[in-house]
């Protein structure tokens, strides 16, 4: 199950584990990303709160947690090469996996075609 | 940009150019200007280091001054009454850097000034020009015409800006670095500089607004020469160690903590034939004389977390109270790595000293370094 939020986050659901990373539209917008920095494993997430930061050569960017949850895993390769984020954000470029504390969190959000229609 | 927010900026000569490019436009000082280009930051970056970079300046201002007496001598000594330089030694054809200062010895605006043979020219920054227009009617109003000249402004930057712009206007290749050379286009006069704010050898030429549209067209069609935003016009300056008014310097901040007492001559400072007579010479002849209490510096931080404007700068990784601040920061796509500016006292701002910037939450260490962060590629001779 893949849902978007309207701060430009993807989740991808597997289980109670949540794959999460920043829309290609984000990315888009962002432009070249030079610089990631993701929570640590086994950190809590707020629903809300800034839980990654991604930086372009202009500005950072919060990344905000889009559920409560615990960090299970992050992506080590989206720390190394950034740019990875930039050009595959929905793919390669993921950020962190997050075992979610309230499932019924995701029912706010926006499925795949919610989302197109959001961004225009 | 809403349809609302785009109407009311202005729009620069080349806005159907950055159009036609796919720029980003964004609103900046009162004009639409190109942020980035489909070809991006990081890229078109690198490209003007590597090759050309065309870029759209049309938002500053420009500003004629004009002796009413017909003798440029009485309108250098004007200038010299609110600039600190040496205005009457700039020779014919020549260009040269200065700011004008605040009555308590800040920079109301840093500028260009070149000598055109019966007149000055005076580039400003965009969000300044109102300001330093009516400073400068103020100042020099009675010995000077102060009159501002709608024209476009483009500049061509990097290690191939001389071949691009030579096909098209052959002086080009016989000027060095800050040579001024006016230049008459179909539809009214124009000035091709050998300066530019990369930090790279290049050319800013001013121009009618349609002579600027073809000239930009046809350097375009050279696919050594892309059009560049200003998202890499900032990372290309702070890479070459140069000031952005209204961050690293402003109207608190004198040209000495600002490290450009370069630019202030010996003539100007206490002893010299034309000492002070300029807004502020009071606290900045002192300063020069006896060193400032704080500094420009460059900044390296250590690891790869980018380190920008506002930031506190602290002397230790416990130390309770911040020392200074970064003006500038981010990251150098020709060093590969985050690079920043900012202002630290003076036993501090010593090339080797490590200083803590602290970002959301964390103190990280930075070196202090000299500026610029590369070497400039100016053609000097």
């Amino acid at each position: 199950m893949l849902k978007y939020t309207d701060e430009h986050e993807w989740l991808r659901l597997e289980g109670d584990v949540a794959t999460v990373g920043i829309t290609d539209h984000a990315a888009e917008q962002l432009g070249d990303l030079v610089f990631v920095e993701l929570p640590k494993v086994g950190a809590t997430l707020a629903k809300g709160a800034a839980a990654a930061v991604v930086e372009s050569v202009k500005a950072a960017s919060d990344v905000y947690a889009p559920v409560d949850g615990e960090v299970t895993e992050i992506n080590d390769a989206a720390v190394s090469s950034p740019e990875s984020v930039g050009t595959d954000p929905q793919g390669a470029g993921w950020l962190y996996r997050v075992r979610l504390s309230d499932p019924s969190q995701l029912d706010g959000l926006m499925d795949e075609a919610a989302y197109r229609a959001f961004v225009g | 940009m809403t349809a609302d927010t785009a109407s009311s900026l202005l729009q620069t000569p080349l806005h159907a150019l950055h159009q036609e490019a796919g720029a980003r436009m964004v609103p900046f000082a009162g004009y639409a200007m190109p942020l980035q280009y489909p070809l991006g930051l990081l890229k078109e970056h690198l490209h003007t280091r590597k090759a050309a970079g065309l870029f759209d300046v049309s938002h500053m201002g420009q500003i004629a001054v004009r002796p009413r007496s017909g003798d440029l001598a009485d309108a250098a000594r004007a200038l010299e009454t609110v600039l600190p330089i040496d205005v009457v030694g700039l020779k014919p054809g020549r260009q040269r850097y200065g700011f004008l200062t605040t009555q308590g010895g800040g920079i109301l605006d840093d500028l260009m000034i070149a000598n055109l043979g019966d007149h000055y020219l005076l580039v400003v920054n965009a969000a300044n020009k109102a300001a330093g227009l009516v400073h400068l009617l103020d100042a020099i109003g009675t010995p000077c015409s102060v009159e501002p000249i709608d024209r476009a402004l483009i500049a061509l930057q990097g290690p191939g800006a001389e071949g691009a712009l030579a096909r098209h206007l052959p002086a080009a290749a016989e000027m060095r670095f800050m040579d001024a050379r006016p230049i008459a286009f179909a539809d009214g006069e124009g000035l091709i500089v050998r300066a530019g704010y990369t930090g790279e050898d290049g050319f800013e030429i001013a121009l009618p607004a349609e002579a600027a549209l073809a000239l930009a067209r046809a350097l375009l069609a050279d696919p050594e020469v892309k059009p560049i935003g200003l998202g890499a016009r900032d990372s290309l300056r702070l890479e070459a160690g140069l000031c952005l008014h209204g961050s690293d310097i402003d109207l608190e901040t004198s040209p000495v903590e600002a490290g450009l007492s370069w630019a202030i001559p010996t003539v100007r400072r206490r002893g010299g034939d034309r000492e002070g007579g300029f807004p502020g010479a009071e606290r900045i002849l002192a300063e020069l004389a006896d060193g400032p209490a704080r500094l420009r510096v460059g900044l390296r931080p250590e690891g790869r977390t980018p380190v920008r404007a506002g930031a506190p700068l602290y002397p230790a990784g416990d130390a309770a109270e911040p020392a200074g601040r970064v003006t500038s920061g981010g990251f150098g796509p020709s060093l590969d790595g985050p690079i920043a500016m900012g202002v630290l006292p003076s036993a501090l701002a010593v090339p080797g000293t490590q200083v803590f910037a602290e970002v959301r939450g964390q103190r990280l260490p930075c070196a202090v370094v000299p500026l610029p962060f590369r070497p400039a590629g100016f053609k000097r001779s």
